[in-house]
């Protein structure tokens, strides 16, 4: 089949089971745009407001589904304002191919209008890219896009069209979707081996990350845990991995329970399974579970003695690593060291006080938690909201709490919440943020409104720039530099304006009754919470520190 | 402590800026990189001496590994492998005791006097890194006018 560039590339779009894409037109992808218009029965557009708010959209989207995102935009500053959204899904190894325009191949190089090197901008932070030269290559070039998007460590691909390969004509041959290489074979020996360290372990705890989310391993790492007596801690990432289990303990790292920090600090065996040991895990790598063997199962290699020496290592998804580990595993209790870890839970955990007449961050997650199935899913941006978010989120699900947890980005949430949103209608998407992360983005209410995504939208509002300001307060004697902007924007009136709802709560009572509003309503709805400004997020161990550094009042 | 790596990637445009643009995003030090065609024109050889301890050495390893481009990388050792750089020096030679002395050390390295002019003179040496360093340090008693180094190339047995 002859077709155009444009044409072919929404034809394997769709071979690839693309369904869903984010984007803003401009001169470079006119052409597509034009194909996209004629083939709006089988791919739907999703125009956001800034390309940025469509990276996160398509981050979003492939978070909340497992299903890779895509992202579409202009040369210049419409593959610039990708960039971000690229990032953010590099450092959590969020599957997304982004699609970029550029100027036709005989301006190239040229400095001509709306002209960047936008293969070479994203060259550290994507998986691989491509600039496609000739349309005869078009076709195979994406394909191998999506499959190097989801195989293997997953992350984002980028391709760079240039404007005359958009309407070349070329031929087309439909082929099956991609198949991603899945599934790692791992010998005897080293199941073995690693069977054998934990039989031998009296205080064994399972570490796990993102990548037990990423491969839907949760029921087997329980499996696991029950057959081997062992308890779990998780990361930012894998929050919901593992379904709610007393040996299920939480959260571990900067902002997690004290009494997991200890637990990791005191275990003779430490099994890491899909984590990367990163910095806010492993405050000081070098007194990171100092006593302990550690034993690394990975899907990347290089992940293995990048952060912290491993004492073996199993190169492999977490999925196909447990289900071959189990029956190498000798069913073993550890009730001297449960117990222990309790004693901890009960003396050191951090217990934040309750109180109705204002709104705590505590309480305001658990009546999100309350008020919500368990179907619903959080997106959040950055900052101590997340934080809060993550420690109270009562997430139980895999996929169901979306935050950018590697590069950190303020403006992920609303983005990534919408694309959450478009992916399940039916489900409750509830955006967490701070005042100052809701800034950066905001403008992406407007896509909400014209697509009628009921995103709830809580801001957790302390006129501050709260995360900043919490590390001033403690580490920069009050200083406060530059985080009270003395802001006066008005949500409820931002919300009409945009044509969306916004209620405002300043105690418990009102939040729950604005909360229950918002689950009736049809469109956005942007909740203004006021919170105190020295509310801080504990515990915490500060950067660089290690468990005995643990500040919990 | 440095180490050889042949690497071998696909020979597309761009792949260098990839490798390198990983070092320097990592924190690695190269000390040489030459990239040159091999038999099979869709495919390249790099040939890079880096820097760094063994923990270093594995990270490098492995990330240049993954890169989509990569087929495969090898650590290669002195004793398994040739390799060679080549080195031009242009000296200044004031007076025929200079050009002598020059033309014995020359001699004992196994270089070549490739151009001899007037009141200059280029010498040119094919050797494992480690002799050239040491003749360069010899060298370096003379006026070195310029210095051109080429970078590793190497080959396993």
């Amino acid at each position: 089949m002859v077709k155009n560039g444009s044409e072919i590339l929404v034809d394997v779009l769709v071979e690839q089971g693309v369904d869903t894409i984010f984007g803003y037109p401009g001169g470079a992808v006119l052409n597509i745009y034009d194909a996209l218009y004629k083939n709006s029965d089988r791919i739907r557009h999703i125009l956001t407001a800034h390309e940025q708010g469509a990276s996160h959209a398509a981050d979003g989207y492939a978070r909340a589904t497992g299903k890779v995102g895509v992202c579409l935009a202009t040369s210049g500053p419409g593959a610039t304002n990708l960039v971000t959204g690229i990032a953010t899904a590099y450092m959590d190894s969020i599957p997304m191919v982004a699609i970029t325009g550029n100027v036709g191949t005989a301006l190239i190089g040229r400095d001509s209008f709306q002209e960047v090197y936008i293969a070479g901008i994203t060259m550290p932070i994507t998986k691989h890219n491509f600039v496609v030269r000739r349309v005869e290559e078009l076709a195979d070039t994406i394909r191998a896009a999506f499959r190097i998007a989801a195989s293997g460590r997953p992350g984002p691909v980028l391709v760079d069209i240039p404007k005359d390969v958009t309407a070349a004509m070329g031929e087309y041959h439909p082929q099956a979707k991609v198949s991603v290489t899945e599934g790692y074979v791992i010998p005897e020996e080293q199941l073995q081996t690693v069977a054998e360290m934990l039989a031998k372990a009296e205080r064994p705890v399972i570490y796990y990350g993102g990548g037990v989310g990423l491969s839907d391993a949760g029921g087997d790492l329980l499996a696991l845990m029950h057959k081997a007596g062992i308890p779990a801690v998780h990361t930012l990432m894998a929050i919901g991995a593992v379904p709610d289990d007393p040996l299920e303990l939480g959260w571990v790292g900067m902002h997690g329970k004290v009494s997991n920090a200890w637990a990791v600090d005191k275990c003779d065996l430490l099994l890491s399974i899909g984590a990367r040991f990163s910095d806010r895990v492993a405050t000081d790598a070098s007194r990171f579970a100092t006593g302990a063997q550690i034993v690394h199962v990975d899907i990347d290699a290089a992940e293995i003695n990048k952060n912290v020496g491993a004492t073996y290592s199993i190169v492999s998804d977490a999925r196909s690593f447990l289900q071959q580990f189990l029956p190498y595993v000798k069913p073993a209790k550890h009730d001297a060291w449960l117990e222990q870890i309790h004693q901890w839970r009960v003396k050191l955990d951090y217990v934040p006080k309750d109180d109705e007449s204002v709104l705590r961050p505590h309480q305001l997650m658990q009546v999100i938690d309350e008020l919500t199935d368990s179907e619903t899913i959080i997106a959040t941006d950055v900052g101590q909201h997340q934080m809060w978010a993550a420690q109270y989120s009562g997430r139980k699900h895999p996929r169901r709490f979306l935050t950018s947890g590697g590069l950190g980005t303020m403006g992920f949430g609303y983005g990534a919440a919408m694309g959450a949103q478009v992916a399940f209608p039916e489900r409750t998407v509830v955006h967490i943020t701070g005042d100052a992360s809701f800034h950066m983005n905001l403008n992406e209410i407007c896509t909400a409104v014209s697509y009628g995504l009921p995103v709830i939208t809580v801001i957790m509002n302390n006129q501050v720039l709260g995360m900043v300001r919490q590390w001033q307060t403690m580490f920069y004697e009050k200083r406060y530099s530059q985080t009270d902007p003395y802001r006066k924007t008005d949500y409820v009136k931002l919300a009409e304006a945009f044509g969306a709802r916004g209620y405002r709560a300043s105690n418990l009572a009102e939040f729950r009754e604005a909360f229950a509003a918002a689950l009736q309503r049809t469109g956005p709805v942007l909740i203004d919470c006021l919170i105190d400004k020295d509310e801080r997020v504990l515990p915490m161990i500060p950067a660089g520190g290690a468990v005995a550094d643990m500040v919990a009042e | 402590m440095k180490h050889i790596l042949s690497v071998l990637v696909q020979n597309n445009s761009g792949v260098l800026a990839r490798v390198s643009s990983l070092f320097g995003r990592r924190g690695f030090n190269i000390e040489s990189l030459t990239v040159s065609a091999t038999t099979n024109p869709a495919i390249s050889r790099m040939s890079i001496i880096v820097t760094g301890d063994e923990p270093t050495l594995e990270q490098i390893i492995k990330q240049v590994s993954k890169l989509e481009e990569t087929i495969w990388v090898r650590h290669l050792q002195e004793d398994d492998s040739y390799c060679r750089e080549l080195v031009f020096v242009k000296l200044l030679t004031d007076s025929s005791d200079v050009r002598e002395a020059i033309r014995q050390i020359a001699d004992l390295y196994g270089a070549r006097i490739v151009e001899s002019t007037g009141n200059t003179i280029i010498v040119e040496l094919t050797e494992v890194p480690s002799r050239i360093d040491a003749f360069l340090d010899v060298i370096s008693n003379f006026e070195v006018l310029e210095m051109c180094r080429s970078g590793v190339t190497a080959i396993q047995k």
